[in-house]
């Protein structure tokens, strides 16, 4: 029975990161470049995994399980302060918050 | 039939992956996302790691996405206007991600020769009793400061969101 290269695994876990930073950088909607950090903490968990199964450890998932929750607080207190970037400006646009610039 | 699940999810993971990124409407981005960590949990699967593939799906696609729809719902976020698009970052930025993922994938496989494959059923050592055990003796410490993290975090999303008082 063949089985899948593991450069396949970190060769996808690239892609999605590449397609995170992408996002990351194109994109003006807060909310959105907030979900391209998202995918790109899935995609270094993705890495984590694979080399778990590479050296036969559990080390790299109990690694990937603090990403999860490191990602899990991230989101809640992101989004509070995407609440209250929006309570004060009214705006989602990343290019409008700019005092910090001038 | 692992290369057939493996190539069937990655193609999902990276076509949902483009989505998030191309789509202007913020809740088509989102639906993007939950698909793009559903096929990566399977991945987790077919790599032995069977806690984190239900954590997987119970954190991420369950809570993390719920906050992120909630808010997008509460902000009434509507589809982003798009105006004063830089030409060097088209003309640049596109080639410069190819270019970057090729010398990645040429590293990657000339690090991991073919020879290295991945089989499901493999490795035995993912599931809760395993992860748990590692967990509670060995990372103990960070297990507990982690946990510290949290109540901070959830301290820091309250203070912010809440209504001032008068």
């Amino acid at each position: 029975m063949p089985g899948v290269p593991i450069s396949w695994y970190l060769i996808l876990s690239a892609v999605l990161f590449a397609l995170g930073v992408s996002g990351f950088l194109l994109r003006r909607n807060i909310i959105t470049v907030f979900m391209s950090i998202e995918l790109m903490l899935n995609a270094v968990n993705l890495a984590f995994i694979t080399f778990s199964y590479q050296f036969k450890q559990v080390d790299g998932q109990i690694f990937s399980f603090f990403v999860m929750v490191v990602a899990a607080a991230e989101a809640a207190v992101g989004l509070a302060i995407i609440l209250t970037v929006f309570k004060n400006r009214r705006t989602l646009n990343i290019d409008d918050v700019s005092t910090l610039k001038n | 039939m692992d290369v057939i699940l493996f190539l069937i999810f990655a193609v999902i993971a990276v076509v949902c992956g483009i989505n998030v990124v191309v789509q202007s409407h913020p809740i088509s981005s989102a639906i993007s996302l939950v698909g793009v960590m559903g096929s990566l949990a399977v991945l987790y699967l077919l790599l032995g790691a069977e806690f984190l593939a239900a954590a997987q799906v119970i954190v991420y696609a369950g809570a993390v996405m719920v906050l992120f729809i909630f808010v997008i719902m509460l902000l009434n976020a509507g589809g982003e206007i798009r105006h004063g698009r830089s030409i060097m970052a088209q003309v640049l930025g596109i080639p410069l991600l190819f270019a970057f993922l090729g010398l990645m994938a040429f590293f990657v496989q000339r690090l991991f020769p073919s020879t290295a494959l991945v089989h499901f059923g493999a490795f035995q050592h993912g599931g809760a009793q395993d992860v748990g055990r590692a967990l509670f003796t060995r990372f103990l410490l960070p297990f507990e400061v982690i946990s510290v993290l949290i109540l901070i975090a959830i301290l820091g999303a309250v203070v912010l969101a809440r209504k001032e008082l008068e």
